[in-house]
């Protein structure tokens, strides 16, 4: 149920987001979701891609930090009050978000958000039990 | 201006030497008898303190650095019980075993002897308000500036630097006429007196001594052109007294080093031959009075020249070179010794025991000089979350802080962006 999430340190400075964009497409690995959290020195950028693995050594080759986390994909329904649903679950269950943004494709008609959750075991059982449709790994890397 | 001690500060250069080569024989029975560093020291290369009997004769003997006065923490460079011990110093307690400095109540009485000759030499006279504003971390420096005037009988006014606008008044309604100071902070008191609206013409201000960190002539003609004053400088070696060592005179053209009481060498500080006269190298210096704390061939890291020419205003001991450089990293910043080593200790502990890729970027910013740490960020130091990432950075951010004792900024960058030749980079132009 958990996705494999790579955040990059990338300083605030010119040309930086391009350069962790092109390392990924030379090994090919596809970039299914990507969102930039910035302060005035430095920002972090997370990424949900093809390949995991892949995409980090060729990052950490070029001398990038890389950071593994487990996120969660959940399916999030594509009407008033969808989002509005999950996160009041989460709330009510005393769960946290840490952060979230969303995924670039579709899956079965529906949008798909990604979550950072303070406790993601926990956050992943409160949603199964309660029909809230978590996406499986391969589902969301995968072609 | 009159000199405080004529007889000693005007002395034949080979009553000078005859002086200081009796005083070093005195000093180096009582170290070899009383201090054990020096005892096998001198025991390694079959050195007798009768053995000297010439000045030439000892630049055979090892030079003491920082490190061999810390391995002795901390009584054991005292050549006397701590019986005749009246004072104590710990300059720098940051370090796990910092310098200990013990002062006889001789010892005490030849600082002050040392700073009225200081004081006196640049104008102080009883009818002088000294005010003395010092960073509370510089509290040492304080006592000696302070005895030196009160015998001279001037009036001593010990502030700390906080709150410039209220230092201007002051200055102005006490009638402050001598300024004992940090360039840093005289360069404050500028912009302070121009945005207070008082008129320069209202303050009795004549004479500033400034010392405890370097600055340039450029700085000096500002402080002076700004403040009307005459700006001298002044040197500080903390292992020693604090200030007194050397000083400038009216003449501005080196520092006077009171030969009566210690013995200054150039070496190069590479190879650590002796280097002639006016040659640039690193200042080495041997105290030839002090009870307590003496020190032989003491490595000051600061690069200087000396020369031993008579000067303008009658005095005869050596001048040393005004200081900005020195032989290490170390550099001097709101009147406090940055040692890159420590910030790397307090990051390496943050940091799980894993020392960091960092470098210290020194500015000055209007009239304030700021310190920038900046480090790679590593896996260990790395989090996908923002919170998490600042409250590294704010950790850092504090506890190097809290040892400085003001404020730096710390700075992740990309792994590789730093030069790793350069630890520091001082841009201030001092």
């Amino acid at each position: 149920m958990r996705v494999k999430q790579l955040s990059v340190f990338i300083e605030n400075k010119e040309g930086r987001i391009a350069e962790v964009t092109s390392i990924i497409a030379e090994v090919n690995v596809n970039i299914r979701a990507i969102s930039l959290a910035d302060t005035s020195d430095f920002g972090v950028l997370r990424m949900i891609v093809s390949n995991a693995d892949q995409a980090r050594d060729a990052l950490k080759k070029e001398g990038f930090t890389v950071g593994e986390t487990d996120v969660v994909a959940v399916k999030v329904e594509d009407k008033p009050g969808g989002l509005n649903k999950i996160l009041h679950l989460i709330e009510s269950s005393g769960l946290n978000v840490e952060y979230m943004y969303s995924m670039a494709r579709i899956i079965d008609n529906s949008a798909v958000m990604i979550f950072r959750f303070d406790k993601t075991d926990q956050a992943i059982d409160v949603l199964t039990k309660s029909g809230l449709p978590v996406i499986n790994k391969n589902r969301v890397t995968d072609d | 201006m009159d000199i405080w001690d004529p007889q000693k500060e005007s002395m034949k250069r080979d009553e000078i030497e005859q002086l200081q080569l009796e005083r070093l024989q005195a000093t180096l029975n009582r170290v070899y008898k009383n201090v054990r560093h020096y005892k096998t020291s001198f025991s390694d290369i079959d050195f007798m303190p009768e053995d000297l009997q010439s000045l030439t004769d000892f630049n055979k003997l090892p030079f003491t650095t920082r490190q061999d006065l810390r391995d002795d923490y901390p009584y054991g460079m005292f050549a006397v019980t701590l019986r005749e011990v009246v004072r104590l110093h710990a300059p720098s307690l940051g370090f796990e075993k910092p310098v200990v400095l013990g002062f006889t109540k001789n010892d005490l009485n030849c600082w002050v002897e040392l700073m009225a000759r200081c004081l006196s030499g640049v104008g102080v006279t009883k009818d002088d308000v000294v005010q003395i504003s010092m960073p509370t971390w510089k509290i040492l420096n304080t006592f000696g500036i302070q005895r030196g005037a009160e015998l001279i009988g001037a009036s001593v006014l010990p502030v700390s630097i906080k709150n410039l606008p209220n230092q201007v008044k002051i200055m102005r309604d006490f009638r402050t006429t001598i300024l004992v100071t940090t360039p840093g902070f005289a360069m404050g008191l500028i912009n302070a007196i121009s945005s207070s609206g008082i008129d320069m013409i209202t303050l009795s201000l004549k004479q500033g001594i400034i010392g405890s960190e370097a600055w340039s002539e450029n700085t000096r003609n500002l402080i002076e052109k700004n403040l009307h004053i005459t700006a001298t400088d002044i040197y500080s070696l903390t292992e020693i007294f604090g200030p007194g060592v050397a000083w400038e005179c009216h003449e501005k053209n080196g520092l006077h080093i009171s030969e009566d009481h210690f013995l200054p060498e150039i070496i190069d500080p590479v190879t650590l031959e002796p280097l002639p006269p006016g040659a640039e190298g690193e200042l080495v210096i041997t105290t030839l009075t002090k009870e307590a704390f003496p020190l032989v061939r003491f490595r000051t890291g600061d690069l200087t020249s000396l020369n031993y020419t008579p000067c303008g205003c009658g005095r005869t001991h050596a001048r040393i070179s005004r200081i900005s450089k020195r032989t290490d990293d170390v550099f001097v910043m709101n009147a406090t010794c940055v040692i890159p080593d420590q910030i790397n200790m307090i990051i390496t502990k943050l940091n799980n025991g894993k020392e960091p890729v960092f470098q210290l970027q020194a500015e000055r910013k209007k009239d304030r000089d700021t310190l920038t740490v900046i480090i790679e960020v590593t896996d260990t130091m790395f989090f996908d979350e923002i919170k998490k990432q600042l409250l590294i950075v704010d950790d850092i951010q504090l506890a190097i802080s809290e040892f400085l004792g003001w404020n730096v900024h710390v700075k992740f960058v990309e792994q590789g962006s730093i030069d790793r030749k350069k630890q520091v980079l001082d841009n201030r132009s001092l």
